[in-house]
């Protein structure tokens, strides 16, 4: 199969508002129980010990005409989570048995509790994490937090979720991980070969496939991709920032590689790549899975850092890594973590003498032309002077 | 205009008692240089003044410091000199007040220049922008941070689970930073004492906000009620002043409800209660009295608002507990309003508007604050839905007067006046 079958899969998946694989998914099975999360981070493999299948939403993209949505927020909120209640109300959800609203900010925060009114009888759980990295604080209290979501989930399907089940689906996720940082690392190393709106587009893909069909896709991707044979150019290597949650049209990434940058890092969809180290196999799985998260995870503007030193160190690696040359600040407008991140880590870019640019986007934003040229200007300017 | 005031403004003795202890703090806070002590940043939710105290530290808050710079008409300049040093025009406008004051000096309301904190106290409740702000403060500032993470009350409840995390942060982060940082011990008697203070102020306030009851209210829960909320929200609970403050402010308020008066606006005593709101969401500061002159112009008394309890849900039975002096603290700060869910809220909205038996609810919506924003049209359906009363909504913001739109403000207020009165004239003709 080549890269173009298996990102013409994704696409139609990308596209799909319906989500008709996960809806067929449940279908095959009377007992299948589907639970959807938002950004940016939930630990799915307790959903997968469950039976269930958990399907990512990121908002309704810019194919989505919000018309319900809009009346629930004023002007200055975001998009995605109008476009979430679209989804919702234009019963493109109805097969959702409940909903994980991870802590990242207010508005996704407060859109648990509507989704409570909203949709009453639906599992809806706001779903915290912590941000005291210390395992006998942070720690302690995350794998309660981990052990009530397991409960919530056994009555929701009537089932045990035994240690076993989480141990084997905490291994098909560490694959999962793997390969989706293969593909990373692939689009890193030979990043002609390896389209940024591919990679974004099999990450897509993840979040609504079962992760068995989407760990054989991503295999088939890699060994695909090896074949590829595009021509190099001689563009400027980025890394993207400040994407976490509401994503940014398809068009924006293709226009940001259009116009002389490879993407060659970016937080799109970090539920993938959150866990950045094999979560480990043995012993208590609930342990091992708040361990991994509190000194094994990526960081975002949703999470605190405790030591001023260590802000933006997690970029500067990125950078540092990828051997990229910029910095493209890219978040939603309305976004307060990415934007009231932003000045700290743009100080740390200067500290370093990484160049940077910054733009905000909407989900639905159409217009691409001011973003081909700031993002051109960029590239030109770092490959000219830098 | 349909209501008269009278005229005659008299400072009553709480009011010259609050505005001797604001000004003394902010002495206090201005000449720490020359006092040795230590200043403490930290916020009004999950505001941990009784402890702040055990260690002899001076309490600094941005938030109040935005509001006294809002309020003066220094805000909007403090801003857009935030912005200008990238700071983007979508976020918080507390924060770029608050950036841009640091800016120009930290200048505080008695024109003395404030000192950089000692310490950050990052109480990260109801608000996830708090988190942000106290990293970007410590970005400039460079000095000890500690978090105390308070957990979302998602599901409406407090768990074990939640409340043993914040007592553990309390014994294991937060208490140990405050001895490191003021080199005083920490003496858990000391804070039981200052607790003793906080719940015999608390009752006084909830006395005192519950007797918007009465027809007329003898106070006005929202305008009236900030300055109500001062004390103890701030630099000031579980201190002697505080229980003083709120001991003269009963007083005064039974004195006014015994001789049936509305409650006082800036220009005298309003005098025949036409409207009774509950109003949610906090104020707009910076054209703060022409807003409120908006109401009381046409008769309409706040009886109860939700912003006031931002610094704790005391009417709803809370007290610091002198008994369980850590435990109660994390109590107190898992209660606060913004830090319960959008159905909790609702509820509370809903109670209200029965309890004291108010005409409808009116939404303030900050523009800065997707805290209390995010979900608000959803909860305006619903009360209308609950109670029949009529809901309406306004948009301002904290502290950026670009925000603040007077005409705009008026019409919908007029409009939603005139919904009420249409509203009680169908209801007298299915009466009769």
């Amino acid at each position: 199969m080549s890269t173009a079958e298996i990102i013409a899969r994704c696409e139609a998946l990308y596209d799909d508002l319906d989500f008709t694989a996960s809806r067929q998914w449940k279908e095959a099975d009377p007992d299948r129980k589907v639970i959807a999360y938002m950004p940016v981070y939930v630990p799915r493999e307790i959903i997968h010990a469950a039976g269930m299948l958990p399907l990512g939403i990121m908002g309704g993209g810019d194919q989505l005409e919000v018309i319900h949505g809009d009346a629930y927020y004023q002007s200055y909120i975001c998009r995605i989570p109008r476009s979430t209640i679209e989804l919702g109300l234009s019963k493109r959800m109805d097969f959702v048995d409940g909903m994980l609203f991870p802590s990242i900010c207010d508005v996704i925060r407060n859109l648990s509790g509507m989704w409570k009114l909203m949709f009453p009888g639906k599992y809806v759980r706001y779903f915290d994490v912590p941000q005291n990295y210390r395992d006998d604080v942070g720690g302690n209290y995350y794998v309660n937090e981990l052990n009530e979501l397991r409960e919530g989930l056994e009555e929701l399907s009537g089932r045990k979720i035994t240690d076993d089940a989480l141990r084997a689906s905490i291994e098909v996720y560490n694959e999962n991980r793997q390969l989706a940082m293969d593909v990373y690392a692939m689009r890193s190393r030979e990043p002609w070969k390896v389209p940024s709106a591919d990679v974004y587009l099999l990450m897509r893909a993840g979040l609504v496939l079962p992760v068995e069909e989407h760990n054989q896709m991503l295999r088939d991707y890699l060994a695909a991709a090896e074949k590829v044979d595009a021509p190099k150019r001689d563009n400027c290597r980025v890394v993207i920032n400040g994407s976490f949650c509401e994503q940014p049209p398809l068009n924006l990434i293709k226009s940001i590689e259009l116009s002389g940058c490879y993407i060659v890092d970016d937080d799109y969809m970090l539920v993938h790549r959150w866990l950045q180290k094999p979560v480990s196999t043995s012993g208590d799985p609930m342990e091992n899975l708040a361990l991994a998260f509190l000194h094994e995870s990526a960081s975002t503007a949703a999470k605190y850092d405790t030591q001023e030193e260590d802000k933006g160190m997690f970029l500067l690696e990125q950078v540092r890594k990828n051997a990229a040359e910029g910095v493209i600040f890219a978040a939603p407008s309305f976004c307060d973590p990415a934007l009231l991140e932003r000045p700290m880590l743009a100080d740390r870019c200067s500290e370093h003498n990484v160049p940077y640019i910054s733009f905000k986007y909407a989900e639905n934003s159409g217009q691409m032309q001011p973003i081909r040229e700031q993002a051109g200007t960029f590239a030109d300017s770092i490959k000219l002077w830098s | 205009m349909n209501t008269k005031v009278d005229t005659e403004v008299i400072k009553e003795p709480s009011m010259l008692k609050q505005k001797d202890m604001i000004a003394g703090n902010y002495d206090r806070l201005t000449s720490t240089r020359e006092s040795g002590e230590k200043i403490v940043s930290t916020f009004v939710p999950g505001n941990l003044n009784e402890l702040i105290m055990c260690f002899d530290m001076v309490n600094n808050l941005p938030e109040t410091n935005a509001i006294q710079n809002g309020l003066r008409k220094q805000s909007g300049a403090m801003i857009m000199d935030a912005e200008k040093s990238g700071h983007s025009e979508d976020v918080c406008t507390y924060v770029k007040a608050d950036i841009g004051m640091m800016g120009r000096g930290n200048i505080a309301p008695n024109g003395k220049p404030m000192p950089a904190p000692d310490m950050l106290l990052l109480s990260y409740t109801g608000c996830f922008t708090f988190m942000k702000w106290f990293e970007l403060l410590r970005h400039e500032y460079k000095c000890p941070t500690v978090m105390l993470q308070i957990p979302y009350q998602g599901d409406g409840k407090i768990t074990k689970n939640m409340r043993d995390f914040v007592v553990k942060q309390l014994k294991e982060e937060v208490i140990p930073m405050f001895e490191q940082v003021s080199g005083v011990k920490f003496d858990i008697d000391r804070l039981r004492e200052y607790l003793k203070n906080s719940a015999k102020a608390e009752d006084d306030l909830v006395w005192v906000l519950e007797s918007g009851k009465n027809k007329p209210s003898p106070i006005d829960a929202y305008f009236g009620g900030v300055y109500y909320i001062g004390p103890i929200f701030t630099a000031f609970r579980g201190t002697e002043d505080a229980v003083e403050y709120y001991g003269l402010l009963r007083k005064e308020v039974e004195e006014r409800l015994a001789a049936g008066k509305g409650p006082i606006t800036p220009e005298g005593d309003l005098q025949g209660e036409k409207y009774r709101l509950v109003v949610e969401g906090p104020p707009n500061w910076t054209s703060f009295r022409e807003f409120w002159k908006l109401f009381y112009d046409e008769g309409a008394v706040v009886v109860a608002s939700s912003y006031t309890k931002v610094g704790g849900l005391y009417d709803q039975g809370f007290r610091h507990d002198p008994n369980d002096p850590l435990g109660t603290l994390a109590d107190y700060c898992l209660g606060c309003y913004t830090n319960n869910n959008l159905p909790q809220r609702v509820e509370l909205l809903e109670k209200y508007i029965n309890d004291y038996q108010a005409d409808g609810l009116l939404i303030n919506s900050i523009k800065s604050c997707n805290s209390f924003s995010a979900g608000q049209l959803l909860m305006m359906r619903e009360i209308e839905k609950r109670t029949g009363k009529p809901a309406a909504f306004i948009e301002t913001d904290l502290v950026d007067p670009r925000y603040f739109s007077h005409a705009n403000v008026k019409n919908r207020l007029e409009s939603y006046f005139q919904m009420i009165d249409q509203k009680r004239s169908g209801a007298s003709l299915a009466a009769a």
